[in-house]
């Protein structure tokens, strides 16, 4: 099975990253972008094939390493 | 007292801050490798700073989950001392020993260069030998240092004297301009809610030595050895 988890930050959690970048496209000539946020994408393949099992054993992985709870939010997808 | 120091693979302060305990206790501490999941009964576990992992993940993420990390929350959870500088701030607030969080420096750049704090309190193993409310100066140097909790928890942390220590000008003042990193209310270091286990972003051990410019960080390490022999 193909896990992706996407990790995001939480509203109201300021992201300097996101207005550095955001900044960066305006001096490229993209105007009107706004409330650039940055995240990460972990992917991974996963031996169990219970889509059950899979879901809750990432959520596991989300909760212990993937994503700091404190300050962000994962999404899990799950494929095959 | 008895001191160990916990070494991850991308510890890089870890010798220093042997120098500064062997200096206040005028002993050897036990430097425990990160694999080791038991090492010696000591009154004191020092997590150095660095780049654990390379900052991989997130800055402490990795290391938190050493095997050794297993044994360390156990005894903190028991009462044991435990100093978290830097690296190992980030650490201890990976594994929730210490509430909220350090991300990224506001201003997204790397700092390196003396800074000062504020002693909150005298009233603590860690502070004992400083004055409360005394600035003291001392270096920090981190790319993500910027001190994060929640609203709630900020509140429930200043009702408990959890905050440590406050970046703040010569003269004491707290104000934006005496923050490195943009911390929530200049906040440079934690404690938690029994005040036994310390995270601070500032480096005590790289000023605890007249050849190394001052010796301001020196009273931490004597306080501790005075508090727990």
């Amino acid at each position: 099975m193909k896990a992706r988890v996407h990790v995001t930050l939480k509203n109201g959690v300021l992201d300097p990253q996101g207005k550095a970048i955001e900044h960066a496209l305006g001096a490229l000539g993209f105007g009107g972008v706004h409330d650039v946020r940055q995240g990460k994408v972990i992917e991974f393949q996963l031996a169990e094939s219970d889509p059950k099992k899979a879901r809750a054993e990432v959520e596991a992985m989300c909760e212990k390493l993937l994503a700091n709870t404190v300050i962000e939010n994962y999404a899990i997808e799950l494929n095959g | 007292m008895k001191a160990a120091v916990i070494v991850f693979p991308g510890s890089n302060c870890d010798r220093d801050v042997q120098v500064a305990l062997r200096q206040s206790m005028g002993a050897e501490p036990l430097m425990v490798w990160h694999k080791d999941s038991d090492f010696a009964k000591v009154d004191l576990i020092v997590l150095p700073g660095g780049f654990s992992y390379g900052d991989y993940l997130r800055c402490g993420a990795m290391a938190a989950q050493s095997p050794v990390m297993k044994e360390v929350v156990a005894r903190a959870h028991k009462g044991v001392a435990v100093l978290g500088i830097c690296n190992g701030f980030q650490v201890l607030t990976e594994t929730r020993l210490l509430p909220g969080t350090l991300m990224r420096n506001a201003d997204l750049r790397f700092v390196c260069r003396d800074v000062r704090v504020k002693v909150e309190s005298s009233q603590s193993l860690f502070t004992a030998k400083y004055e409360q409310g005394q600035a003291i100066r001392i270096p920090v140097a981190h790319h993500d240092g910027n001190y994060y909790a929640d609203d709630d928890t900020l509140s429930a942390m200043e009702d408990r004297g959890q905050i440590a220590f406050r970046y703040c000008d010569a003269g004491g003042a707290i104000t934006p301009e005496a923050n490195p990193n943009g911390s929530l209310r200049n906040i440079a270091g934690v404690y938690n809610e029994t005040k036994t286990v310390l995270g601070l972003m500032p480096h005590p051990e790289r000023l605890a030595d007249p050849q190394l410019g001052g010796t301001d960080g020196r009273a931490l390490f004597d306080g501790l050895v005075e508090a727990l022999t």
